[in-house]
């Protein structure tokens, strides 16, 4: 086949002039008005988050600012008091807060022994075939709705408490069953972030270690568990997050009504708890108690906002290491 | 240097004191050549002294690259591609670009010719120009009866032949080839080889190549590129007839590289 | 042969050991989804105590299985209210109505049946006489019936006061109202902010400002998007949301569309952050050859990064818009009804969800509701089983395209 053929049938191009069917020889900037407007339209979806978060600040922040300039509140007696009785004009976030720090641990010695034994157990045991059948299966538990959590809670897991430890000693509602609860929920969590980190621990390591003659066991936990320390950790903190953060699981079964306690099988409201009961009934909007709501969530958003760069930082940081 | 129109020169594009970095890498300096209409212009030189990073820069496609910026001037038809007011796209509908690996579109063979032209406002007969393209790229005879199947079934050889002629319908005055046959098998590449000859005929090639044959057997003018002596930035240190570079190099360096003394 | 032989089985015991605890702790996790959905499944059926509130022999002729239509169309009519009895058959003629139903009406309206007790569907298998026996002692004038919770009445009728008639239908047009709209505002701009920050962005500080903002908005409670929704949209925006610059002056705040506009921005991070990684995922040498024919940056991304995006962007967005059907707690502050027996009728109307049924049955103090609760997780877990497999078929069909 040659050009001659062919020629009559291409694009007609003379030597020197460039003759293509858009016919145009300047290079200078045409006028795309298009491409301006949806370049604005994306700009403004990305810049739509910095208002959100910009929204959340505000609200959270001036509705808070006029909690805490009333006269009947003071800082002190927030942060550093354990009665929480908005009905009373009490306003301590401790009685609260320690609910909240009660059913995270609880949730955490659950989670994290769980979490982290299944990731070592996937990343180093189990077969591909048991990967594939164990992991998604995981994955599942992550996708169960909050509120059907908070059902077993109170279905199931606070039963059994009773059954166990007696009827006088375990209320209806109460912290260890929905610790207990948030723990599980909080699994899949640990368990795929840390699966990540293990997975993330280059081969030669664990040939080195095996060349040495140890044990799988030995290389899991001495050499490979070591090296996965910060994404574990990263892990473990964004898992304090979430527990603090969750709401439904202890609306539904850690009780309303606040209480300082440290006995885990006592009732006692968390921080979203309370938001959430408060919210869920008819406050008016310009009472104290409507401001308080503001101000335990504003501690809430803080607490889980430094938790999670906490974590996102680390997370980057072990990146940096094995990249 | 100003936008406006020259009288047509001997030359089609011209890079004048070309300075290329990434960040505050100077990665090509100083880059003096021109490329002839008509002409196949090749450049070589060891791996890593900045013929792609030079090539893309003949159709602005560095711009992609965040932290790519360009100095001095290249002219088409003398009007500067680095003018101010000069827009990119208009750049790269002049100079086409056939890439290292094939990249057909996850289209059809068909689409894959029609789309450039189709969004550079093409009017006229949307069958004969993609069958006009494909011919041009010798590839119609393997595909007239497919065109309707993926780009991406076709073999790599095709699939490259796929992207000429992708570029072709577009109707550009050059096209700059970056290895195009890098990933290629021996007859592909053999292929493709007189493909670019014909090409000539109509069009103005540049290619990259590591291949010191490839530039002799296809290349009427040759630049040679090499590392600086501080070994930091790539720079052209000879350009002339492929015959003369391979022959009777004027620089020594160039004479070690084609005769396979250095790299 | 060498002094390490003995410790070698040691060590090798030990690894043992730990690799069964290590097996069981991955068991826990699975066991505890099956233990989960047991414990939905066996309180979704069971044995259950209903009695009548009224004596049959008061009201009926006869007992009420040997009545002919006519003679219950007359017990009706003599039972119920004027007014009552008016509204019921204007809703459906009574000569109009087959057997089944008006001895449905019956028992709920004249009968007023109501149930003492209910049992799980384990415990009425195995101890079925114990519980018979209890039942006509505690119960001696009620009826013990097997009852499937989950039917296709309880999905197709609205809420009642009696959990008996109690159905979930307004809840599930709630949760599709409030989830299609979410859909509708959160897709085209989780997708444009995706493609601003892949295609758009450089390293301006202020693009790295949006990128890390994004990724702190998505560990932020879902109840702190809430108090956002109702202080933001429920109260400053209420002519709005409520409808009142519509012309609708009957409602607050509390609707349809606050609800989906909060929805919205907690679903927004994860379409962004789902899309960016679509949108990272199509090759870049797709770009250079659609940028090298002359294509504009909007031309590339509409012919080309998009649809090789696409199936990546909407495996995201349906991962997203299941976390947005359970979610719970921002729509009790935002303010979520109760208790509405009418169907939802547009973006002003007061809402309830599925989630947030399930939390109110919770709250029921009666047997009864935790299996309604039960049967209503059922239809909630069956809704998102079907999103997450249209999820991983859409991942794995188009997955080995490029």
């Amino acid at each position: 086949m040659t050009l001659q053929t062919e020629a009559a049938a291409a694009p007609r191009l003379t030597s020197e002039r460039p003759q293509n069917f858009y016919g145009r020889t300047s290079l200078s900037k045409r006028p795309r008005p298009l491409e301006s407007l949806i370049q604005s339209f994306l700009f403004l979806c990305g810049a739509l988050s910095i208002a959100t978060t910009l929204g959340i600040v505000y609200v959270l922040g001036q509705e808070s600012l006029q909690f805490f300039t009333n006269p009947e509140v003071s800082l002190t007696e927030f942060f550093f008091t354990t009665y929480w009785q908005p009905e009373a004009g009490e306003y301590g976030i401790w009685a609260l807060a320690n609910s909240t720090f009660i059913t995270s641990l609880i949730a955490m010695c659950v989670a994290v022994p769980f979490g982290l034994g299944a990731a070592v157990y996937l990343s180093e045991y189990a077969s591909p075939h048991a990967r594939n059948f164990l992991k998604p299966t995981l994955e599942i538990l992550a996708g169960v709705p909050t509120v059907v959590y908070g059902y077993f809670a109170l279905t199931f897991i606070t039963p059994i408490l009773r059954a166990v430890f007696g009827v006088e000693t375990v209320e209806i509602y109460n912290m260890a069953s929905a610790g207990l609860v948030m723990g599980i929920m909080i699994l899949p969590l640990i368990s795929s972030m840390s699966e990540d980190a293990l997975h993330a621990v280059p081969r030669s390591l664990r040939e080195a270690a095996f060349g040495l003659g140890a044990t799988r066991f030995e290389v899991s936990t001495q050499v490979v568990a070591p090296a996965a320390l910060s994404g574990v950790t990263a892990a473990f903190i964004l898992g304090v997050s979430r527990a603090v953060g969750e709401t439904m699981i202890v609306a539904i079964a850690a009780g309303s009504g606040s209480l300082f306690t440290f006995n885990p099988f006592k009732a006692a409201e968390t921080m979203t708890g309370y938001i959430a009961r408060l919210s869920g009934g008819d406050v008016s909007y310009a009472s104290l108690q409507y401001q308080s709501i503001f101000a335990v969530g504003l501690m809430l958003f803080l607490v889980t906002l430094v938790l999670n760069i906490i974590s996102r930082r680390i997370v980057a940081r072990f990146r940096e290491v094995y990249e | 240097m100003t936008n406006s129109q020259h009288s047509t020169g001997h030359y089609l594009l011209e890079a004048h004191n070309l300075n290329i970095y990434y960040g505050t890498h100077k990665a090509v300096a100083d880059v003096q050549f021109n490329v002839e209409r008509h002409k196949i212009t090749a450049i070589i030189g060891p791996s890593g002294c900045g013929k792609s990073t030079v090539l893309r820069a003949f159709n602005r496609m560095n711009d992609f690259v965040p932290t790519c910026r360009v100095e001095g001037d290249v002219l088409l038809d003398g009007q500067n591609l680095y003018a101010p007011d000069v827009d990119p796209v208009e750049v790269r509908k002049r100079i086409g670009m056939v890439f290292q690996k094939p990249n057909p579109f996850p289209k059809t063979i068909y689409e894959n010719v029609a789309w450039g032209a189709r969004i550079n406002g093409f009017k006229g007969n949307m069958d004969e120009l993609v069958e006009s393209a494909l011919r041009g790229a010798v590839v119609w005879d393997d595909v007239k009866d497919n065109l309707h199947k993926s780009g991406l079934s076709l073999s790599g050889g095709q699939q490259q032949r796929l992207c000429i002629a992708r570029a072709l319908a577009v109707q550009p005055e050059v096209i700059l080839m970056d290895e195009p046959c890098s990933s290629l098998d021996p007859i592909a590449t053999l292929k493709i080889e007189e493909l670019m000859r014909e090409l000539k005929e109509r069009y103005t090639i540049v290619i990259v190549t590591h291949n010191m044959q490839q530039a002799a057997r296809v290349s009427d003018t040759t630049a040679m590129m090499m590392l600086t002596d501080d070994r930091q930035s790539g720079t052209v240190i000879e350009v002339n007839e492929t015959n003369t570079i391979f022959t009777r190099p004027k620089d020594q360096r160039t004479e070690d590289y084609v005769t396979g003394r250095f790299g | 042969m060498n002094t390490h032989s003995s410790t070698l089985s040691a060590r090798h015991r030990i690894g043992k050991f730990w690799q069964m605890l290590l097996a069981a702790a991955t068991i826990v996790g699975i066991l505890s989804l099956i233990v989960l959905i047991y414990n939905v499944v066996n309180e979704a059926a069971g044995l259950a105590v209903i009695q009548y509130s009224v004596d049959p022999k008061l009201v009926l002729p006869k007992p009420l299985d040997e009545l002919t239509n006519e003679e219950m169309i007359a017990a009706i009519e003599e039972n119920l209210s004027k007014g009552a009895y008016q509204r019921a058959n204007t809703d459906q003629p009574f000569n109009t109505r087959t057997k089944s139903e008006l001895t449905k009406f019956v028992q709920e309206r004249v009968l007023e049946e109501e149930v003492k007790g209910t049992w799980s569907l384990t415990d009425s298998l195995f101890k079925a006489d114990q519980i018979r026996a209890d039942a006509a002692k505690n119960y001696p004038k009620a009826r013990l019936e097997f009852r499937q919770w989950l039917t296709l009445d309880f999905i197709t009728q609205p809420m009642s006061s009696n959990p008996l008639y109690s159905g979930i239908r307004t809840a599930i047009l709630g949760s599709f109202f409030v989830i299609v709209l979410t859909i509708v505002i959160a897709f085209p701009v989780g997708v444009g902010a995706a493609i601003y920050l892949e295609e758009y962005a450089g390293h301006h500080w202020f693009n790295r400002i949006i990128q890390t903002n994004i990724d702190n908005l998505a560990g932020v409670p879902s109840i702190v998007y809430g108090m956002l929704g109702l202080a933001i949209f429920v109260r400053a925006l209420e002519p709005f949301t409520s409808g009142a610059i519509f012309g609708i002056l009957d409602s607050n705040g509390r609707t349809i569309i606050s609800a989906a506009l909060t929805m919205a921005l907690l679903i927004l991070p994860l379409i962004i952050i789902n899309g960016q990684e679509a949108i990272r995922a199509v090759p870049n040498s797709l770009r250079q050859a659609s940028y090298g024919l002359g294509a504009t940056r909007w031309e590339t991304i509409w012919h080309h990064v998009l649809p090789n995006s696409l199936p990546g962007i909407l495996t995201g967005t349906i991962l997203a818009i299941s976390r947005a059907i359970g979610e719970t707690a921002p729509l009790i502050i935002v303010g979520a009804s109760t208790f509405i027996a009418f169907d939802p009728n547009g973006l002003f109307a007061k809402f309830t969800v599925l989630p947030i049924q399930i939390y109110n049955f919770t709250q029921q103090p009666q047997d009864e509701y935790r299996n309604l609760a039960a049967a209503a997780i059922l239809v909630l877990l069956v809704l998102l089983l079907a999103l997450n497999s249209m999820a991983i078929f859409l991942r794995n069909r188009f997955s080995n395209r490029l």
